[in-house]
């Protein structure tokens, strides 16, 4: 075990990586799901159309094959990436989709009272969308958004396979050098199991922020979310 | 453009009309035309609201909506949902700074009226005048053409509505559901916002819960503020869809008697759907009784609640009576 926990500056470095695949995918991801979710409300029969083929495209296909697209396929037509890069759009592009389809249904479930209200007082489809819609939106997106971080998260191990030291391709190779199968892979167990916890911490934070905006005081939270967590049902109290 | 054409403007208005349409309104003048001497009680109507105009009111009255509104006129307004006609040929006409209440029975298309009036919902035929312009179409090369949405937005501009479930917007403080309107749509700087909401917030009693979160008001407080916010974007049609139907009994009496007393202190042309007949009675000039997307009857609220001359009229007020 010892040896395991002596090589911490390589778990570190890996781990530091997958922090950074996630977080950058995820802000990648964030992005691209607000735009096209966005685009599926739409009035316009064309913009929706964006929406249908971005997500049915990108939901539809592995993230690994994405990934050898922009790692080993796409430089040959003269794209290139950095390594770091094509991960991040692989897994931005794919949880991008799944949020997007977040966002969408985050909107469309907002009263319709609330939109009809918005008309009332001559707000621009723009001041609808970013004054009342979308913020309020926002309670209902935040805990799948939750889920598909983590999802994303756990997603960046398959960038080993293209040679990014990531977390699990340091618990792959101290297990090598030290022969301590049991104990690397304890490791890395542990090491993902705090980072979600980390990224589950944001997200509650950021409900909770929400939740007084919208005058709500409920700790409620979906049970779901907390088992894809493996968190347990922490109480908020508001 | 500007709404305070209507008054004047009743040759431009009329000329405005395809000729074969200008006879088709014997009860009551077309909005254009107000003030023409076509019916007396509108000219009343003029009259009141104008002497009160002048009454130097306090300052409550200052936030109220003055000057000239304009009218309203329905011309053969068609309606659908699917294959049920809400309206059929729709015809009425309401003058400028009249104040107008819509009873009959659910279903009979009161609501749709005053959601194709805030653009809720879309015209299937006919033309709805507000003013001397058309809400749904525009001139284009001498024909008329569907309104596009920056002729809705002009148009929106002159009218309010309050629903009755109040659509306050969770994610803002009562202040900040006040000011959003007037500072993104008409442009009012912060400051001017926040005077304006002040000055409404103190008309509806509601001084101490300009940072409060609707969540935190009861129904008939959050109607209030619902009604301070249409009147912070200043309409000069206001429509109000049953408002005091979601209050518990309580609190009715209160909305009615604040709305009653904007009713009388501003010259808003009014549009009231509701089922009190003393709230009817004290806010409106003019009932007008539907059913089936046509009028059935209308008169003084005096009249039509009192001695009704038609039998569909005093059926629905017996059951009205009754519940
Ligand atoms: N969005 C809609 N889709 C389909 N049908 C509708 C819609 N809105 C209204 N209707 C129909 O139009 C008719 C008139 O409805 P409306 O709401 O205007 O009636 P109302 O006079 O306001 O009734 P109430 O007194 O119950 O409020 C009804 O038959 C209703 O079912
Ligand atoms: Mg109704």
């Amino acid at each position: 075990m010892s040896d395991v926990l002596d090589s911490y500056p390589q778990w570190l470095d890996g781990a530091w990586v997958t922090v950074r695949l996630t977080l950058l995918g995820g802000a990648l991801a964030l992005v691209l799901a607000l735009l096209f979710g966005m685009a599926g409300t739409s009035r316009h029969a064309w913009v929706r159309v964006l929406n249908r083929v971005y997500v049915e495209f990108f939901r539809g296909n592995a993230t690994l094959v994405l990934l050898y697209w922009f790692f080993y396929a796409l430089p040959l037509l003269g794209l290139r990436f950095t390594t770091l890069s094509a991960a991040v759009l692989a897994l931005g592009l794919n949880v991008g989709a799944y949020g997007a389809e977040v966002v969408r249904g985050s909107i469309n479930a907002v009263p319709k009272a609330q939109y009809e209200a918005t008309v009332a007082l001559n707000f621009t489809p723009f001041q609808r969308m970013r004054r009342v819609l979308l913020p309020q939106a926002f309670a209902l997106m935040l805990p799948p958004f939750g889920n598909l971080l983590i999802e994303l998260m756990k997603g960046t191990a398959i960038v080993s396979l293209v040679g990014l030291v990531d977390l699990t391709r340091v618990s792959k190779n101290i297990q090598g050098s030290t022969g301590q199968t049991v104990a690397a892979f304890s490791v890395v167990l542990v090491l993902y199991f705090i980072i979600a916890q980390v990224l589950q911490l944001f997200v509650r934070y950021a409900e909770r922020r929400v939740d007084r905006m919208l005058g709500r005081r409920l700790p409620s939270e979906p049970s779901l979310e907390t088992v894809a967590a493996g968190a347990p049902g922490t109480g908020v109290t508001g | 453009m500007p709404p305070s054409d209507t008054d004047e403007a009743g040759p431009g208005g009329v000329g405005d009309r395809p000729p074969s349409e200008i006879p088709g309104a014997p009860k009551a003048p077309a909005p254009g035309d107000g003030g023409s001497g076509s019916a007396p009680n509108v000219v009343t109507e003029k009259g009141v609201a104008t002497q009160k105009g002048e009454v130097p009111g306090g300052e409550q009255a200052a936030e109220l909506p003055r000057g000239t509104a304009p009218g309203i006129r329905f011309e053969k307004v068609v309606k659908r949902f699917g294959s049920n006609v809400v309206l059929r040929e729709l015809d009425f006409t309401v003058a400028p700074g009249e104040r107008v209440t819509l009873i009959g029975p659910s279903g009979s298309g009161k609501t749709t009226i005053l959601r194709l009036l805030m653009t809720l919902e879309k015209l299937d035929g006919g033309l709805i005048w507000i003013g001397d312009e058309t809400l749904w179409h525009r001139e284009r090369g001498g024909k008329r053409v569907p309104a596009d949405q920056k002729h809705l937005h002009e148009m929106r501009k002159q009218v309010g509505m309050v629903f009755q479930q109040f659509n306050l917007f969770p994610n803002m403080n009562v202040l900040h559901n006040l000011t959003e309107g007037p500072v993104r749509v008409l442009g009012l700087s912060k400051d001017e916002a926040v005077e304006r909401a002040r000055g409404l917030l103190d008309m509806v009693g509601l001084t101490d819960k300009e940072n409060a979160h609707p969540t935190q008001l009861s129904g008939g407080q959050q109607q209030r503020v619902a009604i301070a916010r249409a009147l912070a974007m200043q309409p000069k049609v206001l429509l109000l869809d049953e408002v005091t139907s979601a209050l518990d009994p309580e609190l009715v009496v209160g909305v009615q008697d604040l709305l009653r007393d904007i009713a009388r202190q501003s010259d808003l042309t009014l549009l009231c759907v509701t089922h009190e007949m003393g709230f009817a009675k004290d806010i409106s000039n003019r009932v007008l009784m539907f059913d089936q997307g046509q009028i059935v009857e209308e008169g003084p609220p005096d009249q039509i609640f009192g001695e009704p001359s038609e039998q569909r009229t005093r059926d629905f007020l017996q059951a009205v009576l009754a519940s």
